[in-house]
């Protein structure tokens, strides 16, 4: 038992001749170490389970051999919507083909996050398999960093596929000499 | 006549088993809760909406970034079998020999980024030196000398060597300011070894996002 004795309490009068009566040790008021100690306990058992980092996979097609002749595979351009990053976290992005768009896919600025791109990608990866008439034929999202932009600017995109279930999608490096453009553009 | 109850404050609640096993449980918690270890190269990672958590083991972590103004590589092992194997590999190939004591040392080192040249220069710091500010200067990984190739060599053919039945994973850390082509450098690294599926580290993010 936790008990403390607080020996005497008229310790200021020492002059005082007074017989104190046999006071009982006084018990020492646990409540604000309990406190403590499940404020610690707590925070240890926070910390442990979640500073374990979080970790987003990522597969990449095995890279081309030099030799091997290219194969081209066709991609029902309907389907297809590309996605430049640019400096400052800034995106275009186009539906289909840059020369000829699909109907309001034409190149447009936008910001990442909930009210930006996605809204966008939401909507074909919805509209998309209606189009085709095909449920596996959904969205491909061709994503084409820039050499401007940020590791936190493909993990986002990347999220963001995640978010919107987009059924394909890949990393694009090669930028044509016309999206070159819209990314001079952008960067300037 | 009915008695007059007395108005009397609720007695004191003995409160020492709650104590007891209030400390019991932070002891534990504290003792089991695996101390962070000062990084050499802190990195502020992105965040993202993904839950899956990084393993424990058979995991080999890239650190990209910057300090000092220079484009930084560091590597690090999760299993010290793996350390062990990837160092005997290096000292092999870039012919340094190290001593059993530095093996030891080596066994316990977290993460590093110095070139195998500089590396015993390393070990015999103390741990705490070893994590200042311009101490290391990161894994040369350009087209004339890439160690940091090697070293994903090394450590793949300690974990086969050890007999694991998983293949070694990769995770990449990268700092978030960090501009694409860094990491880009790192995955063709990784790919040119045929690795095509790797981890990118991230943080936690709000639901709401």
């Amino acid at each position: 038992m936790a008990e403390l004795n607080t020996g005497d309490s008229g310790g200021g009068k020492k002059g005082s001749k007074k017989v104190r009566s046999k006071k009982s040790n006084a018990k020492v008021d646990l409540t604000a170490m309990v406190d403590l100690a499940f404020l610690l306990i707590t925070f240890f058992m926070l910390t442990t389970s979640l500073s374990k980092p979080q970790s987003m996979d990522l597969g990449l097609p095995d890279k081309e051999d030099k030799d091997e002749p290219k194969t081209d595979i066709k991609v029902d351009q309907r389907r297809t919507v590309t996605i430049i990053m640019g400096k400052d976290n800034k995106i275009k992005w186009f539906h289909g083909l840059l020369e000829s768009p699909e109907p309001g896919g034409a190149p447009t600025d936008a910001v990442y996050g909930k009210n930006g791109i996605r809204k966008e990608i939401l909507k074909r990866v919805a509209s998309i398999p209606q189009v085709t008439g095909d449920k596996k034929k959904g969205l491909i999202v061709i994503i084409k960093p820039t050499k401007k932009a940020t590791y936190r600017n493909l993990v986002d995109i990347l999220d963001e596929m995640a978010i919107c279930d987009v059924p394909t999608y890949a990393i694009v490096n090669d930028i044509t000499p016309e999206e070159q453009k819209l990314v001079d553009e952008m960067n300037k | 006549m009915a008695k007059v109850k007395s108005h009397k404050a609720a007695g004191a609640i003995d409160m020492t088993a709650m104590c007891d096993v209030a400390f019991l449980l932070l002891t534990f918690f504290i003792l089991t809760a695996t101390a962070k270890m000062p990084e050499p190269l802190p990195v502020d990672t992105p965040s993202s909406t993904v839950q899956t958590k990084l393993p424990e083991t058979g995991l080999v972590m890239i650190t990209v970034g910057k300090s000092e103004g220079k484009e930084q590589v560091f590597y690090g092992m999760k299993d010290r079998a793996i350390r062990s194997g990837a160092l005997d590999y290096m000292a092999q190939k870039y012919n340094v020999t190290f001593t059993e004591e530095e093996k030891a040392q080596f066994a316990l080192v977290d993460e590093f980024g110095v070139p195998i040249e500089g590396l015993k220069a390393l070990l015999a710091m103390k741990a705490s030196d070893r994590v200042k500010k311009g101490v290391q200067s990161g894994i040369p990984c350009d087209s004339i000398n890439n160690q940091l190739q090697d070293w994903i060599q090394g450590a793949r053919k300690a974990n086969i060597d050890e007999g694991a039945d998983k293949e070694l994973q990769f995770a990449i850390k990268g700092d978030a300011k960090e501009l694409y082509p860094q990491i880009k450098r790192v995955m063709d690294i990784l790919q040119d070894q045929k690795i095509n599926s790797f981890n990118l580290v991230t943080g936690l993010r709000g639901k709401d996002y």
